[in-house]
């Protein structure tokens, strides 16, 4: 092998990568494709958490979204007002008012006061114990309490409490929907923090299966409905729904007489209120297992 | 090994040998319980839309008499299981946990085992469409546990043809033994059901499958079926889970599997339970509803363990209290350990699909023991009789990739018969995590399915 044969090489290399280099330069031309600027600045102020609570398929298409005017900076319940803000001035739209959302538990039956008729032995989820019989609480509709919800939120925003309910931290809360997709029993549901009156009860049961399932459930009594502004509170299937289209006329009035304090004032704290008339409960250990009737 | 007829026995590939704990119930007869002071009907109680109520409350109703009509074809109407009134149509738990509407019917006391309804007629004449819309009036549903309306499987659908009706004695579950019961006590109702549906579907064979721990069983059938108009086999199988499974079923006798995701119609045959042809063969010439069905109680922990003929809505504390319950057994299985269901109330209602009850100690069925990690011996892949991959189906369970287990590895073929989790060494409830895996699809349908409905609107 000659030395000439090196050279060939190389030369030959040399052409190649000279005439490719043309044919990417030439591509860089004429097949680019203009993007907007403002799309990378943007996302860049966004949280990157990618949780989708905002409609959009993650904070790029968001941003995208928002840059096209298609979507409000408002409407990512994760950043703070300021960053909205910035990214309102930025474009030089209205920031939109988008109300903050949080997810609300339709359950107050905790270990002290909900009664469990079995005891469930099995994977130690919500998702495996509704499959099985429902799990083992006497109340069908009610609150599983393995945290499900808490294993599946990204933001950390739920704790279980000493009586094996969900708590809902609404500070950190960015109404992603995870924790309405993940439980069985359906008890979360998103909701704007004005919405202050809530039933947190989804037993269907009548009164009095309803008072031997649980201490705090709806009995649907209907003097929440009494007091409240007619149209605002309407008892369906022996539960007390709140139409929340008139959630304007609603008021602490409707849950002074609530005999079980199945619904409750949620305070801007996020602390709950029960009204005066409401069971007191001072158990703190949990119920036994006991037999129907 | 005994082999019949010297043949080699026919089967299907895999499955598992839990011990049977038959002997406490086979030889028994079938005894009637007494009617419950209250009879819960619920409305749905089978596969398909729920019957609606055609009685009010305060209404007396009979034996018999309808109590509730079929919403469409895919539904069968409910008839009162005893003499008495109306008390209320409400909620009633399930064996599935939720609530559902029920009947309730107040016994009359005194209320007598004769049903007066229906008028005996000859159904010799009548046309197979006919039979069809006469099977429906019944009421009878897969009494083998499925509760598919038997009139829906009946019909044929177009283009399929039905060339061999398979009858299902297998009973493969441990303890039950109604099945058994009912191909010695009731093999002229059997022989009349099959003829039936003989007429109906226009099969010209049938095929008997029973496993052989049922000897006896095997030969009242064979006596019997001397008498069917098509020409009749019955086959004895080797005993083994889950061979009363329809695909397990025409796998062992046919030796034809069935397509996955298909039915064995697929493959031109028909699978029908014993008790469901006996019921149709029974009710059917005096043009009676089902009000009753054989269930085994057993288990240790009822003092009187035995197959009754109880009346459909009877609560389970009723049953357990007469059936000697000593309050102690830690779990009430509905159905077979296998693949039944723990219940949460004793106020569940009986309804037509309940094979059996168990009262379990604690270690009768699958105890919850501590759980390991995979070893990847296998033994799961070995005793699937469906030929899956439970062992990575599990590891990508714990990752909740539901989406792929579906995809890739097919895991709506898996039909829950828990043989893996009866295997498996590590203790890893492989069968639960396929179940929250097929919730979760079909959850996760119903939401893309929505979502469609209110783009479609918008």
């Amino acid at each position: 092998m000659s030395f000439s044969t090196f050279l060939i090489t190389g030369f030959v290399m040399l052409g190649l990568g000279g005439v490719l280099a043309a044919a990417l330069a030439i591509a860089h031309r004429k097949l680019h494709v203009q993007e907007d600027p403002r799309i990378d600045t943007i996302e860049e102020l966004l949280p990157q958490n990618n949780c989708g609570a905002c409609g959009t398929g993650g904070c790029r298409a968001f941003a995208e979204a928002v840059v096209t005017g298609a979507i409000s900076p408002g409407k990512c319940t994760v950043s703070p007002p300021e960053v909205k803000e910035a990214i309102a001035l930025y474009l030089g739209v209205d920031v939109g008012a988008e109300e903050k959302r949080v997810a609300r538990l339709a359950c107050a039956g905790g270990k002290h006061v909900a009664w469990v008729r079995a005891r469930y032995e099995g994977l130690e989820t919500c998702q495996a114990a509704a499959l099985v019989a429902g799990g083992g609480k006497g109340c069908a509709w009610g609150c599983l309490g393995f945290g499900d919800c808490r294993r599946v939120c990204d933001f950390d925003a739920i704790r279980m409490n000493a009586n094996g309910l969900p708590e809902v931290n609404e500070d950190r809360c960015t109404a992603c929907n995870a924790c309405v997709e993940v439980c069985p029993k359906a008890l979360f549901s998103l909701h704007p923090v004005s919405h202050r009156l809530w039933v947190a009860c989804k037993n269907r049961a009548p009164e009095d299966q309803a008072r031997a399932e649980c201490e705090v459930a709806c009995i649907a009594c209907g003097r929440c409905g009494a007091d409240a502004p007619p149209g605002l509170i309407e008892i369906v299937d022996n539960l007390a729904v709140v139409d929340y289209a008139r959630n304007a006329m609603a008021s602490r009035v409707a849950i002074q007489r609530c005999p079980t304090g199945a619904i409750v004032w949620i305070e801007e704290s996020g602390e709950i209120s029960k009204g005066p008339e409401a069971r007191k409960v001072a158990r703190k250990s949990p119920l036994p297992i006991a037999k129907e009737r | 090994m005994k082999f019949p007829f010297g043949k080699q026995q026919k089967t299907f590939e895999h499955g598992v040998h839990p011990p049977q704990f038959k002997e406490a119930t086979a030889g028994k007869p079938i005894r009637r319980m007494a009617f419950a002071p209250q009879l819960i009907v619920p409305l749905l109680q089978h596969i398909g839309a729920p019957a609606i109520p055609i009685v009010r409350e305060g209404q007396e109703v009979v034996r018999g008499e309808p109590i509730a009509r079929a919403a469409g074809f895919n539904s069968v109407p409910m008839h009162a299981p005893v003499t008495g009134v109306v008390q209320r149509i409400a909620l009633a738990p399930t064996p599935m946990g939720n609530m559902a509407p029920a009947i309730f019917i107040k016994t009359y006391p005194g209320a007598s085992q004769e049903i007066l309804y229906g008028a005996p007629r000859d159904i010799g004449g009548m046309s197979p469409e006919a039979l069809v819309l006469a099977v429906q009036e019944t009421g009878v549903v897969g009494l083998g546990g499925a509760a598919f309306p038997t009139h829906v499987k009946l019909s044929v659908p177009e283009g399929k043809s039905v060339h061999t009706l398979i009858v299902n004695g297998c009973e493969c579950e441990p303890y039950l033994t109604t099945d058994h019961r009912i191909m010695l006590e009731r093999t002229q109702d059997i022989l009349a059901g099959v003829h039936v549906a003989l007429r109906i579907t226009g099969a010209s064979r049938v095929l008997v499958g029973v496993e052989d721990n049922k000897p006896d069983a095997i030969e009242s059938l064979r006596a019997a079926f001397d008498a069917c108009p098509a020409p009749a086999e019955v086959v004895s199988l080797p005993t083994k889970y889950p061979q009363g499974a329809e695909k397990m079923l025409t796998k062992a006798l046919l030796g034809g599997e069935v397509p996955s995701g298909g039915l064995p119609i697929e493959l031109g045959t028909l699978i029908m339970n014993v008790a469901t042809l006996a019921q149709i063969g029974d009710l059917l010439p005096r043009q009676q509803g089902l009000i009753e069905r054989v269930v085994t109680i057993a288990g240790p922990g009822v003092q009187k363990p035995g197959n009754y003929l109880m009346p459909l809505g009877t609560p389970l504390w009723f049953i357990l209290e007469s059936a000697g319950f000593d309050g102690k057994a830690d779990q009430v299985v509905l159905g077979g350990p296998m693949m039944g269901m723990a219940i949460r109330s004793l106020a569940t209602p009986i309804t037509k699909g309940i094979t059996g009850i168990l009262a379990l100690a604690k270690g009768g069925s699958a105890s919850n023991t501590k759980t390991y990690p995979c070893i990847k011996c296998g033994s799961c892949l070995a005793a699937c009789p469906v030929q899956l991959n439970p062992s990575r189906l599990g590891l990508l369970a714990r990752k909740q990739q539901y989406a792929e287990m579906e995809q890739g590895f097919h895991l709506n073929d898996c039909f829950e018969c828990g043989c893996c989790s009866y295997v498996c060494p590590a203790n890893i409830p492989l069968v639960q995590y396929f179940r929250i895996a097929k919730a979760m699809n079909r959850q996760q349908r119903s939401r893309a399915q929505a979502a469609q409905n209110r783009g479609g609107r918008s």
